[in-house]
């Protein structure tokens, strides 16, 4: 079981398809943990630099550019979870899929 | 009514029960609404458990639910996890008083959610099977990492949980009118029930039972406060920003001081001080939502990565709707709560605490009954919220201690179970404890302190084990550590715990949040420490990097869901 698991890490290692598949998977996270790293760095340094401009009303009524920034980065981090779920179960699940069990051992083939 | 307070009056001492009494009298009544929507809360509860307590036979029920529940269902748990009654009433009272600022924590709460998912999520499911040490140790020497992630486990835990259970007894005290003491006995009592008989099975129901009423009242509670606005969240903020201008005229201010404070509730105040503060306080929260062991342990009830990517989806759109919520919640209660005298003492401050104002809010919307809904509600889940830490401690201590570091992994499913019982009730009991020994301190620096300690040490170790091939056995458990200890030492020495808890005067680390320092501490001190590591275990912790790394990201040989 054990060896037979081993042999199997190996033949996915040795497969160039895998190693596009994993750098293009970590592309994606690492591209959307910077999005929003991003924002939300530039949300508290606006707070922290520049509480007057959050504050400000949006054109004559009462409501402040902060009130949609704020909300929207509460959208933001879901939109950005909902992509990356999509993604993941359109592109990447199927494709990691064909991967292993075109080197999986006779015995699991289709498990 | 009469027949309960006179059995209440027998049960505990009379000077304790007099002052809970006259307490009430003055702010809630004893609410019967409140306690009978709970006692069936309860009941629904026990009666789940006692079907969990049927199916909890191996330490994998015990432990993850047998690894069944699908990703919906864990999104709910996971959400009922981390909506606490303080970010419920903590955070709409922070919106009562200074408005636009309560909404700066609930997006840090939030932001930490997608990079759990981008970076950790399938990775942890592909390689844990039932505590985040699982994945933090998977190719390094076991009794060192697993010692470091089992203390850090227990420090996480014991801080968040000394602050629910603090805010329980108060919380509970002010809604049902019940002496402090047995509030927090209460809430021992049942948390240990679940979490003993029930396991990770009973523990997910009653969050995801909990996460349903919290979400369903905050949404009528909403919708009823927009109603009465036309709809419009426009009307809203303008009606706010005309209460809190009237309250500034009415305490002598002028026209222009008035003018400026009602308009201040639109924008960021005074809540973030300084850049420094600012930005550390929110990489504490960010990072360490992905640090947090009760949180990372529900990775591992669900069957597959996939399932644990559409947990997370699930946990953020409803801890992301559920913050809208309460800002609206927030705002609703400056309206509706701000401008009515029967909510107000004569100062003008809030009857009941500062905490109460979604309380009072519901009580203007919906009357005693809905009043009595939203009370059970944040006694529902306070319960849920001590279940899943006290669980994720159990087994630290069973799992990453006794099995792994003192048994060398040959413990049976039957001694590891057993032992996670024991550590259960002793949980229980020290929560109890330390609810009590801790009922007059100010433990509101508790729950960011948590969060600065998962931030600081489990998410360095996590990260740079997961995906840096030189990390080694030394540099994840001392470079954990260091994190960790800088994280605790710098949050003693800020102004909240040094002058403000303990009133040592001046803090000599002027900062509100440790993080910005401790959680590169944590990182550099893993990496330097790893560079430096010429053991031969270093050269076993390197090789093993390949193996683990298409574990993590393929699933080959991940524990699967057990077969009943």
């Amino acid at each position: 079981m054990k060896g037979r698991e081993e042999a199997w890490v190996a033949a996915v290692v040795a497969d160039p398809r895998y190693h596009a598949l994993v750098a293009a998977r970590a592309r994606l996270g690492w591209l959307l943990s910077i999005i929003i790293f991003t924002a939300f760095a530039g949300y508290l340094l606006l707070i922290a630099f520049d509480k007057a401009l959050l504050g400000a009303p949006i054109g004559t009524g009462v409501t402040s550019i902060g009130i949609p920034v704020g909300l929207g980065l509460i959208l933001l981090a879901i939109a950005l979870t909902g992509v990356y779920v999509a993604h993941a179960n359109r592109h990447h699940d199927a494709r990691m899929a064909a991967i292993l069990s075109d080197h999986a051992p006779a015995q699991e083939h289709g498990a | 009514m009469k027949g309960f307070v006179a059995a209440l009056a027998l049960l505990f001492p009379v000077p304790a029960f007099a002052a809970a009494l006259e307490g009430e009298a003055q702010r809630q009544p004893l609410n019967l609404v409140a306690i009978l929507m709970f006692v069936a809360f309860v009941g629904l509860t026990l009666w789940i458990t006692k079907a969990a307590a049927a199916r909890t036979r191996t330490a994998s029920d015990f432990y993850t639910a047998g690894g069944g529940i699908s990703g919906f269902q864990n999104g709910l748990a996971m959400a009922g996890d981390y909506m606490s009654a303080a970010s419920f009433l903590g955070i709409s009272a922070q919106i009562f008083n200074d408005g636009y600022d309560g909404l700066i924590y609930s997006t840090g709460f939030l932001v930490g959610w997608p990079i759990l998912l981008f970076l950790m999520a399938e990775r942890l499911r592909n390689l844990g099977r039932y505590t985040f040490a699982d994945v933090a140790s998977y190719r390094f020497a076991q009794p060192p990492v697993r010692s470091f992630a089992a203390v850090s486990t227990l420090l996480v835990v014991s801080f968040y949980l000394i602050a629910q259970m603090v805010g329980a007894g108060q919380l509970i005290k002010l809604l049902f009118g019940l002496p402090y003491a047995v509030a927090v006995v209460i809430v021992g009592a049942l948390m240990m029930l679940y979490v003993l008989f029930g396991g990770m099975r009973a523990t997910t129901w009653v969050q995801i039972i909990k996460a349903v009423l919290l979400l369903g009242g905050a949404s009528f509670m909403a919708l009823m406060v927009l109603a009465q606005m036309g709809f419009s969240l426009e009307a809203l903020f303008a009606r706010a920003v005309e209460v809190k201008t009237e309250a500034a005229l009415s305490s002598g201010a002028t026209m222009a001081e008035a003018a400026e404070r009602g308009r201040s509730i639109m924008g960021p105040g005074n809540f973030i001080k300084d850049p420094v503060s600012a930005i550390s306080f929110g990489l504490a929260l960010m990072l360490g939502t992905a640090g947090l062991p009760h949180i990372l342990m529900r990775f591992f009830t669900v069957p597959d990565a996939k399932e644990a990517r559409k947990s997370v989806l699930w946990a953020t759109g409803w801890i992301g709707y559920f913050y809208i919520l309460t800002f609206i919640i927030g705002f609703g209660a400056i309206v509706l709560v701000g401008t009515d005298g029967n909510y107000l003492d004569g100062e003008g401050a809030l009857r009941g605490g500062g905490n109460m104002a979604a309380i009072h809010l519901a009580h203007a919307i919906g009357g005693n009954a809905f009043l009595g809904f939203i009370s059970a509600v944040a006694f529902a889940t306070i319960l849920a919220v001590v279940a899943g830490l006290t669980l994720s401690a159990a087994s630290a201590v069973s799992h990453d201690l006794y099995a792994t570091v003192f048994k060398n992994g040959r413990a049976s499913s039957a001694d590891e179970l057993r032992v996670s019982r024991l550590t259960t009730l002793a949980l229980g009991a020290l929560a109890v404890l330390l609810g009590l020994v801790f009922e007059k301190q100010n433990v509101a620096f508790m729950v960011s302190l948590a969060f600065a300690l998962a931030a600081s040490g489990n998410f360095p170790v996590l990260i740079l084990s997961l995906l840096w091939s030189g990390c080694t056995t030394r540099g994840a458990a001392w470079g954990g550590t260091i994190g960790l200890l800088t994280a605790f030492v710098l949050t003693l020495l800020s102004p909240a715990v040094w002058t403000t808890t303990f009133g040592l005067g001046p803090a000599p680390f002027p900062y509100s949040s440790a993080a910005i320092f401790s959680v590169p501490a944590g990182f550099l001190s893993i990496w330097l420490i790893s560079l430096l590591d010429r053991s031969p275990r270093a050269a076993v912790d390197r090789a093993g990097y390949t193996a683990q790394r298409v574990r993590a990201e393929t699933g080959i040989g991940a524990f699967a869901a057990s077969d009943h």
